[in-house]
């Protein structure tokens, strides 16, 4: 059984039905990526999914539960959680503190105490900015803290939406191999990205979303060599 | 040495006035900073408070209980309120929640009136707080003091709550971004009913010093200082916390600082004078005097 089953969504934006008929699968231990130009109804889908906006139609299942309709705060104690587009830290709160609300789903116990060293192996910068506001980070640092705070709650699949996003070309390297590293920690993930050539290349499959459905699925290496992604978005052809 | 007692008199008159406004405007700042909303309804905390007040002493409560009774009253009181009135409409606009929070004060007020009285009710206060004391040549008030010291704690209290506890924290986040604060799986009708209960916490402070100063509670004494807080927020930068605490002792200063140098003939000018000057300060600094907060609501 998939951890992931999203079964023909429909959400609206506003008064925008912007995603009509979504339909994917992530199992467990996966690196899967979602392709699509701005607009396309991808940032909606994962915003859905995760109980931030309301479900028109379709389901969606994790972990063997569904999961729709269910509100926000349930689905992220389930183990799925979104580090949203734009990164979304507390600028006003230190790192710290943005860190220590990730875990907020931990209750007391001394599990915290272990995951903060996880996050300062995986995230060096972090420690020597423990006390800094969050807002006065670079971009590359705050999407770090951005991440690291969502791994705080445990998460069983993480949902990254356009982690790259206005990141300098080095810092987007990183973000990748990151990616890359927490696959090996166990978590599964769903990664959106306009980054098309670095998403298929950590990615295992991929879907691609264009005016709001999913158009074209596969393995990394189909989507890679298929003329429509090619002519679409990496500028061949 | 007479202008200097005047002058020190009139220094802890208005850090007394201007704190029982920091504490209401904190209050509704509190509030505001989370769902995007004044809650005009919270100077009906305030006289529920001394209302309590009242029909404890009336109900001989020990005396050492009536304060803690009060204030759990009032915190009560505004987490009903966001129950009943207020969680119904989440998600609505700031413009329905208003509206909404002057019909929940609308409604109390009568339920005072015709359930209690539309006259005032005394409260008896011990002879003990209306005295003064003398620190070398100077003669300090005992409430005027006491509010001082509260507002203070209150303050200090807050400021360890809002950053040493996890429900602190995350008031503070759902402060700038509600639904990444709901994306860390904390719920969002726990930290919205903590922030009414801060919020009624408040001003059932607030309301014991101004019943303490007044001696009397009434179905209508929650309105004019509510609105004095209203503007002490918006004066501070509206949903900005050190803000509405700076704006309440501003305005304090300004109405006690007028009191003491307009001749007697202007007195009645008063509060149009006061006002004028907050609008002088919008005018230069239409986000207040800190900035109001930005922020993604629920």
């Amino acid at each position: 059984m998939p951890l992931l089953e999203v079964e023909s969504l429909a959400v609206n934006y506003g008064p925008i039905k912007a995603v009509l008929n979504v339909g994917l699968t992530v199992e467990s231990g996966e690196i899967v990526t979602v392709l699509g130009a701005n607009g396309a109804g991808k940032s909606t889908s994962l915003q859905a999914i995760v109980g931030l906006l309301p479900i028109q139609q379709g389901r969606v299942r994790f972990d063997g539960h569904d999961i729709t309709g269910e509100s926000t705060e349930r689905i992220v104690r389930r183990g799925l959680t979104l580090t949203p587009e734009g990164r979304r830290i507390f600028a006003p709160l230190t790192v710290e503190e943005n860190l220590r609300i990730g875990a907020a789903t931990q209750g007391k116990g001394g599990d915290i105490a272990a995951l903060w060293d996880q996050m300062m192996e995986l995230f060096p910068i972090l420690a020597s900015r423990r006390k800094q506001l969050a807002g006065t980070l670079s971009g590359g640092e705050q999407q770090q803290l951005a991440i690291a705070r969502s791994l705080m709650s445990k998460p069983k699949l993480l949902l990254l939406d356009e982690p790259s996003l206005g990141l300098a070309p080095i810092v987007v390297e990183l973000i990748f191999d990151l990616i890359k590293r927490l696959r090996g920690l166990g978590i599964t993930i769903l990664v959106v990205e306009q980054n098309v050539h670095q998403a298929l290349d950590i990615a295992d499959r991929g879907y691609v979303v264009s005016g709001g459905s999913v158009v074209l699925s596969g393995t990394a290496a189909e989507l890679k060599t298929s003329p429509d992604v090619q002519k679409a978005y990496m500028g061949h052809g | 040495m007479a202008e200097m007692e005047i002058l020190i008199q009139q220094c802890v008159n208005a850090l007394s006035l201007g704190g029982t406004y920091a504490l209401l405007a904190l209050g509704l700042a509190v509030v505001f900073s989370v769902l995007g909303m004044i809650n005009f309804a919270h100077g009906e905390i305030l006289t529920i408070a001394g209302y309590t007040v009242f029909f404890a002493i009336v109900g001989n409560v020990p005396p050492i209980l009536i304060v803690p009774l009060a204030l759990l009253v009032a915190m009560a009181t505004a987490a009903l309120m966001e129950r009943i009135a207020f969680r119904p409409l989440r998600g609505a606009n700031g413009t329905t929640l208003l509206i909404t929070s002057f019909a929940v004060s609308g409604i109390l007020q009568m339920l005072f009136q015709n359930l209690i009285s539309t006259r005032p009710r005394p409260v008896p206060i011990s002879a003990s707080l209306t005295g003064a004391f003398n620190v070398g040549p100077f003669h300090i008030g005992v409430i005027q003091s006491l509010s001082i010291f509260a507002t203070f704690a209150m303050v200090g209290l807050l400021t360890l709550f809002l950053k040493r506890t996890m429900l602190g924290i995350a008031i503070r986040a759902a402060a700038v971004d509600f639904p990444t604060t709901r994306l860390m799986g904390l719920r969002a009708n726990r930290v919205i009913l903590a922030a009414f209960a801060i919020s009624g916490l408040l001003a059932g402070v607030s309301g014991l010093l101004w019943i303490a100063q007044r001696g009397s509670v009434d179905p209508l004494m929650g309105f004019l200082p509510v609105l004095k807080a209203f503007i002490a927020a918006i004066l501070g930068g509206i949903g900005n916390l050190t803000g509405a605490v700076i704006g309440g002792f501003f305005l304090g200063a300004i109405e006690i600082g007028l009191q003491a140098v307009l001749p007697e003939s202007v007195q009645p000018f008063r509060d149009a004078i006061a006002l004028s000057l907050v609008v002088l300060v919008l005018l230069y600094r239409p986000q207040g005097l800190f900035g109001a907060a930005h922020s993604v609501r629920p």
